[in-house]
């Protein structure tokens, strides 16, 4: 199989390394250094795409990344990514691709009829056409166009790829490297600076690829080899191709995205695909050139149409005509440079050039080597449908209203050139004031806002001396400030051909009687015509036309679209472009893989798992394990075919006729030190801390300035200076924040300190009636009688040689006991707790049990303290003291938390006391009143009684103090059930509180 | 992402940081007699500036210490660090 439209010599390809690939099914090859466009190219295929909206027949547009048309759907190592530009994609063996955007095929596409239809889909038809009847929306319109639009399907399986994150600081960050890049990173790197210099395509160099230039009597290509070969040996100098700056962030954050493993059939073990760098730069310097322009005429988006400078990198680089007959459409020098090379690898192209007398150098070339040039000529059509055919060409008046007579010229692709538009996308996003440039029509970047610089074609710079002039003096005069090292180095002698002023004309008008799509943004579908139907409706602000009609959207970001738009708008509206102005640059520059943006942290390592040190056992143990914040805590202990709801019952049941054991070490704890500790915890807590004798543990409640309680837990005296305050797990980290605000902001004249010491202490809670005998077989020679260690006491234990405290304190409302030792000697303790706990029938327990012990002994718990609770809600208003202030005490005078009907938590019993009642329920007075039916309170945690077998909840409910003894109903309309209740007391089982003191 | 000064630690992230809001609010002395108006303005009302503003940051995953920081709402440009007991000029 040969290439019809590769060339024998020339390219930068290796032809020594033949790549066979599939598009759209068939199979065809390349050669390594190809990317996916050039080599289809290579092969004749032009098709690539239809449509976004009407679904017409597309090409390839440009030569990278900014292509608005080829973008494919990609099969790699059994994953499938879509968004990917063809342009952009290397070539590897094995390589799948197909188009989208099409069915059943690019050749046959039933949503082309949208061509023919597009008198229906003008600007803004999804608002007009689409709105009634209404109930069509849904079920017929907004299938269809999610069928019909789009850009490729996301893949609906576990992307099995590595992504990394990587952070990096530097001096000087320079963003592209042709001319200007490599020219200031050169130079700042030889004044010693650190310097990242960082290019999208896989080859450095830029635009001296392609262009013919001599720089200190090397070609442009030679010379930029040379340098990079000489910074790749610097220390001070990371060197990165395929890596694309796609965001300017503040304070000079930049975003990076690096392909590492995409050019390769499969990522080779342990590396990631795509690497994101953060890069924190002292200076960045925007060498990102320009993208040429194109000009608008009717068919312009025939495939085969293409960016001038495109089909020049497809010869040179690639070594691939785009045509064996092109025509060349320019209104500057660029067409000529293209239409040159042509020549010289044999083709005869046709140049029309829309101005009427221009000369240079390049011209000259061109005429010398006998190119035919029609001067004030002009395309006003391509002619074909799957490809250009023809050109329907005619000459131009010289204020370029009138066309001459229509002619029409064979040919097989059109290159158009209608000069540069500089790419400032990086100095917008980071906050650049763009200026407009009347010379060359276009927006440059202005005043800066953070330290950045502009240089070269970015900046609007297209001579080649002055391009490496200023931008040799940008990096060393930068770099000098950074590393107060002047190295000087001389600017090389460089030749290059002298360009003519370009035309400013960008649109060919249409001729009489004919009505050609002419469009503006090739990969929306935005034409001539929508702009001017925007206008008409009034639309004036460039950014409502903008989302009016779609230009400059989606993934191309108007790389080539954004100054025809502009132009046109101004044209119509009789304004000067820079009064339109442009719409913002955002970030990302070019699409992002999302795995890209989370890295690492996926599956298991989307947050830490924190585990207690009694881990394994529970594992060996058949424990059923639930998220707890960050920690995996014991559900339940599985026993044969126990569910859930059976297993939490019978350690529940266990606990209250028995003793059970509950891992507790994810309690936050917080050790608090100094002369002032008991003032602190008296301002934070609402009772009163300052008389707490040592070896004494009290429960407190602590509010945020607002009154609404924040957390509660016991805090324990240690020593005379020394307080072990216990937190929820799940505020933990948010209340030692809380302490160290008000110690370091508020109160620092407290002399205190916090630290958590969640992690350093183990915990085991022992609670049931039998409790105190498995306490006694631990601590042999500890008094644990009821006056030797009352309820709320504390002491300290050996326990089997370990070091031991011990706090009498309890959440299931049975005796019960908690023990803390050192971590590491966590899995000892618990083993020797279970071990002794033998004889009196000692199960573990896990949170599901917890749970149903604290609801019935009406212990409020996260799902009441939810943020919107105060301390009566609770019922803790006995906890708040009327003597001292703390903090929030002043909220809690607020009218509404004092009215006499505020809500109260309460308990909740089902009449028939078999129906459980739903997490979440609505409690109303009647269950058939119309809709919305009055909600008096919610369900915040429900359970089943394991002391009377049956189902109880607690609720918060309005007016709760009065209503004990009321019938209500439930309703959840999610599980569909209306459930008949009575409101009891919250304190379901034990309300006297006398086991724990027993 | 802000590049912050901390005192403490110098130049760091923002991702080490945690918000903390204006640092400008003075909670009332404990003990005093406060009016609705004042325990409002303390709790629930803030300006939302736009352009220079002084508020609170935490080096939550760094010294722990409570920071002020100066910096432009809208620009995010930061002007100047200080410690939590530092004096700050206005």
């Amino acid at each position: 199989m040969t290439q019809n439209f590769r060339i024998e010599n020339g390219g930068l390809i290796n032809k020594d390394k033949k790549l066979s690939f599939k598009f759209n099914g068939k199979s065809y090859f390349g050669y390594e250094g190809d990317t996916l466009a050039s080599a289809l190219l290579a092969n004749g295929v032009h098709l690539v795409g239809r449509s976004f909206k009407y679904h017409r027949p597309r090409g390839f547009f440009g030569a990278g990344v900014d292509e608005p048309y080829a973008v494919v759907q990609l099969y790699r190592n059994g994953e499938t990514e879509p968004n990917i530009k063809a342009t952009e994609q290397e070539l590897f063996e094995g390589l799948e691709a197909k188009s989208v955007n099409c069915w059943p095929s690019v050749n046959f596409d039933i949503g082309a009829i949208n061509n023919f239809l597009r008198i229906f889909l003008p600007a803004g038809f999804y608002y007009k056409t689409f709105m009634w009847p209404k109930s069509f929306w849904y079920r017929v319109y907004e299938p269809f166009i999610r069928k019909a639009a789009g850009l490729g399907v996301a893949s609906t399986k576990h992307d099995k790829e590595r992504y990394e994150h990587k952070y990096e600081y530097c001096d000087l960050l320079i963003a592209g490297s042709g001319p200007s890049g490599l020219a200031s990173a050169y130079a700042a790197a030889k004044n010693g600076a650190k310097v990242i210099l960082a290019e999208d395509k896989p080859r450095f160099g830029g635009t001296l690829l392609t262009s013919d230039v001599n720089i200190g009597n090397q070609s442009g290509k030679d010379w930029s080899e040379g340098i990079i070969s000489e910074l790749k040996e610097m220390p001070n100098v990371i060197v990165k191709n395929r890596s694309q700056i796609f965001g300017y962030y503040d304070h000079n954050m930049l975003v990076m995205s690096e392909k590492v493993s995409d050019h390769l059939p499969k990522t080779k073990k342990y590396h990631p695909n795509k690497r994101l760098w953060y890069i924190r730069a002292k200076e960045v310097l925007i060498s990102s050139g320009s993208i040429e322009r194109p000009i608008v005429f009717g068919n312009n988006d025939t495939p085969g149409v293409m960016l001038s400078s495109a089909a020049k990198e497809y010869l040179k680089v690639y070594g691939v005509l785009v045509g064996k007959k092109p025509l060349v459409f320019t209104n500057n020098d660029s067409g000529y440079e293209t239409a040159i090379e042509f020549k010289k690898n044999g083709i005869d192209p046709v140049i029309l050039d829309s101005r009427k007398n221009p000369s240079s150098e390049i011209i000259d070339e061109a005429k010398n080597l006998g190119i035919n040039i029609k001067l004030s000529y002009v395309v006003v059509a391509a002619q074909g449908y799957k490809k250009v055919k023809s050109a329907d060409v005619a000459s131009i008046s010289e204020d370029k209203k009138k066309l001459g007579k229509i002619e029409n010229i064979k040919c097989d692709c059109i290159c158009v050139s209608g000069f540069w538009t500089p790419t400032i996308h990086l100095a917008s996003q980071s906050g650049n004031k763009t200026k407009f440039k009347e010379e060359i029509d276009a927006f440059v970047p202005g005043q800066s806002k953070q330290n950045e610089t502009t240089l070269g074609a970015a900046n609007g710079i297209f001579s080649l001396e002055e391009t490496l002039k200023t931008s040799m003096e940008a990096g060393s005069e930068l770099s000098k400030k950074i590393t107060k090292t002047d190295n000087k180095i001389s600017i090389p002698n460089i030749v290059e051909k002298k360009s003519s002023q370009h035309d400013k004309f960008w649109c060919v008008p249409l001729p009489k009687g004919k009505n050609y799509k002419r469009f503006l943004d090739f990969q929306n579908d935005v034409a001539v015509s929508d702009i001017e139907i925007a206008l008409r409706e009034g639309y004036r602000s460039i950014e409502h036309v903008k989302r009016y009609t779609t230009l400059g959207m989606a993934t191309d970001q108007g790389k080539t679209s954004n100054l025809n738009g502009l132009q046109l708008v101004s044209e119509i509206e009789n304004k000067v472009v820079p009064s339109v102005g442009h719409t913002t640059f955002r970030p990302p520059y070019t699409p992002v893989s999302i795995g890209a943006i989370v890295g690492r942290e996926v599956g298991k390592h989307s947050k830490p798992t924190r585990k207690s040190p009694m881990h394994s056992w529970h594992e060996k143990n058949n424990a059923i394990f639930v998220d707890a914040g960050v920690w995996l805590r014991p559900r339940y202990y599985k026993i044969g075919n126990e569910n859930l709801f059976e297993a939490s019952k019978r350690e529940a049941k266990n606990v209250r006729t028995n003793v059970g054991v509950c891992d507790v070490t994810t309690l936050g704890k917080i050790d608090v030190k100094g002369p002032d500790a008991a003032e602190l915890l008296n301002r934070v807590y609402t009772n009163a801390w300052l008389k707490l004798p040592v070896g004494k543990a009290r429960y407190g409640v602590m509010l945020r300035e607002d009154g609404i309680v924040m957390d509660d837990g016991t805090t324990t005296r240690i020593s005379e200076n020394h307080y072990h305050m216990t937190t929820t797990t799940a505020q933990a980290a948010n209340v030692l924040s809380h302490l160290e605000y008000y110690l370091q902001l508020v109160w620092p004249e407290l002399n205190v300190n916090v630290v958590s010491t969640t992690e350093q202490w183990a915990g085991a809670a022992i609670a049931g009636p039998k409790s105190r005998n498995v306490l006694q077989k631990l601590f042999p020679n500890l008094d644990v009688s009821n006056e030797g260690l009352p309820f709320m006491g504390y002491a300290e234990g050996d326990l089997f040689g370990v070091k031991a405290r011990i706090f009498r304190i309890s959440f299931s409302g049975e005796l019960a006991y908690e023990i803390n030792v050192e971590s590491d000697n966590g899995n000892f303790m618990w083993e020797k707790i279970i071990e002794v706990g033998e004889e009196f029938r000692i199960q573990p327990y896990g949170t599901e049990a917890l749970s149903t012990l604290r609801i019935e002994m009406g212990h409020v718990a996260g799902s009441e303290l939810d943020g919107r609770t105060i301390p009566y809600d609770n019922g803790l208003e006995g906890l708040v003291s009327k003597k001292k202030d703390f903090i929030g005490k002043r909220s809690l005078q607020k009218k509404a938390f004092v009215t006499e009907d505020r809500q109260r938590v309460v308990g909740v019993v089902p009449l028939d006391k078999k129906t459980s009642i739903p997490e979440g329920s609505h409690l109303v007075k009647d269950a058939n009143a119309p809709l919305p039916n009055p909600k008096l309170g919610h369900i915040s945690a429900s359970c089943w009684s394991v002391e009377y077998d049956n189902p109880f909840s607690l609720a918060i409910l309005k007016d709760g103090k009065n209503m004990i003894g009321e019938k209500l109903y439930v309703m959840s309309p999610l599980k569909n059930k209306v459930i008949p209740v009575e409101i009891v007391s919250s304190h379901y089982v034990d309300p006297k509180g006398e086991r724990v003191r027993s | 992402m802000l590049y912050i000064n901390c005192p403490h630690c110098g130049m760091r992230s923002q991702n080490e940081f945690s918000y903390g809001g204006d640092a400008s609010v003075i909670r009332p002395l404990l003990e005093k007699e406060v009016s609705d108006k004042e325990w409002d303005d303390f709790v629930y009302n803030r300006k939302s500036l736009r352009g220079k503003h002084l508020e609170l940051w935490q080096h939550i995953f760094g010294c722990r210490q409570w920071i002020k920081v100066e910096r432009d709402t809208a620009t995010h440009e930061i002007f100047r660090t200080f410690k939590a007991d530092e004096e700050f000029a206005k």
